[in-house]
């Protein structure tokens, strides 16, 4: 049986990781350095990720320069499913981080801005290497809006049409990040991740709100996610991944332990 | 040593040091007279069938892979590298033509309602037979990485090393004499994929 995935997240700036509290923080100087992305990633590999999400939050030339780095040595060390994410803006970005060691491309503004580029990626590459991730804000009680440029702008676009118009374009997977929820270790955004799990037919995963493992546990299963993917409570160390999936096993979820 | 073709899939990088930690000396070969003495064989693939087979033809590697694979040296293909040994896939409407080492075609998976296409993540494979080598200290029902929406469909269901359930139960690897390979991405696999190369570089000697 497919197990659900868990999925540590770094955010890695200018070559470490770092975590803001909510989103926007980082122009602030609201960043928290929790430490190098090759170590972290290490660390959560022994414990028994599924995955990792290296997610560059810089993306300025510099900044993925870095970024290539950081995954080649993940890659050379962790022999598991890398994603990045971040500043990646056509079908050559994707194909140099691919080659780094990466499996799977992750875009957002980049696939707001020109749809195009998720059929170009998919084409080339595969579906399965194409994610398009959509920050999604509750502007009414029964509407969603994505957000772009690290939830700052809007786009008058409703969630559940991006993420169906996306897979039809090609996008082999889909993360869904609540700003509402994020950072705040309140819970995840159920409503929406079940809404946009059952409209498209490609994997969901859940970000933004892990809070405890009760959040984890209803974000599979409410929310119909297929894989849930946190920053804050592994970094500081509240979870390792280990304590996640047994707490899931316990639920009954399928992982794997 | 081992031969890894590189026709520009992803994946090279991941497979290249995959091997390393597994205790293969590696040449990355991109023409034909790279492959050289090589003991083993292998077609790592990642993202589209049609692509795979076209770069290979194009770099000549096609035929030196089906070259290789009729010296009797063990041969692993990975991924789209497994599919590019059948005879045909269903993907895009594709037109090219596999290495045809084995009959069958590569489909997708059927849609069911609730089923996720690609499946992405970890899953179970079945051991189909007890006397596959690169299964050697592989437990039944070990998870394995997989990120793929096609898969090939063996005419001659012998040559089944492992089979997993996705929504339908498929062939998550095939074994015939000295040809191996994988549905699933044994370099993303963590102990369990390097134990599988492992066995696949003794194998090569």
């Amino acid at each position: 049986m497919l197990a659900k995935r868990v999925i540590p997240c770094l955010d890695v700036h200018d070559g470490k990781v770092t975590r803001g509290v909510q989103f926007g923080v980082a122009e602030k100087g609201g960043l928290r350095n929790v430490g190098d992305p090759v170590e972290l990633a290490l660390r959560y590999n022994e414990q028994g990720a599924d995955e990792m999400v290296f997610f560059d939050i810089t993306a300025t030339a510099h900044g993925r320069g870095t970024m290539v780095d950081v995954i080649e040595r993940a890659a050379d060390q962790c022999f598991m499913p890398l994603t990045v994410g971040g500043g990646i803006k056509s079908v050559d970005d994707m194909y140099t981080m691919l080659r780094a060691g990466a499996d799977k491309t992750s875009i957002n503004s980049s696939a707001l801005a020109n749809p195009e580029l998720i059929r170009q990626g998919a084409e080339k590459f595969g579906s399965q290497c194409i994610v398009v991730s959509i920050d999604a804000k509750r502007v009414a009680p029964d509407k969603w809006e994505v957000f772009s440029h690290g939830g700052r702008k809007a786009t008058g676009l409703d969630a559940v049409d991006w993420a169906k118009h996306a897979v039809s374009l090609g996008a082999g997977e889909i993360v869904l990040n609540s700003i509402d929820a994020d950072g705040t270790k309140a819970g995840f955004d159920l409503v929406i991740t079940r809404r946009i799990s059952e409209s498209v037919g490609v994997p969901v995963v859940a970000s933004g709100g892990a809070g405890s493992l009760e959040h984890m546990a209803e974000v599979l299963l409410e929310g119909k996610a297929d894989a849930v993917l946190a920053a804050s409570i592994f970094h500081f160390g509240t979870y390792t991944v280990g304590d996640v999936k047994q707490f899931l096993a316990k639920k009954s979820i399928p992982v794997r332990l | 040593m081992i031969a890894l073709l590189d026709y520009g899939s992803g994946n090279l990088r991941s497979a290249h040091r995959a091997l390393v930690k597994a205790g293969a000396e590696v040449r990355i070969a991109q023409r034909p007279q790279e492959i050289g003495d090589a003991r083993g064989m292998v077609l790592p693939g990642v993202g589209a069938f049609d692509d795979c087979v076209n770069a290979l033809r194009k770099q000549e590697l096609l035929e030196a892979a089906r070259e290789f694979i009729k010296t009797g040296k063990p041969f692993l293909g990975i991924c789209v590298g497994y599919q590019a040994l059948f005879e045909r896939s269903e993907e895009f409407n594709s037109c090219a033509a596999g290495l045809g080492i084995f009959g069958g075609s590569v489909v997708r998976f059927a849609e069911k309602p609730g089923l996720k296409i690609p499946q992405i993540g970890w899953n179970q494979i079945r051991l189909a037979r007890n006397d596959c080598p690169i299964y050697r200290d592989i437990a039944d029902g070990s998870y394995v990485y997989f990120v793929h929406s096609f898969f090939p469909k063996p005419t001659d269901a012998g040559i089944i090393a492992t089979q997993t359930d996705y929504g339908e139960t498929f062939a998550s690897s095939v074994w015939r004499d000295n040809v191996f390979a994988t549905q699933f991405h044994p370099e993303k696999s963590q102990t369990v994929g390097l134990q599988l190369l492992k066995n696949f570089v003794a194998l090569a000697g």
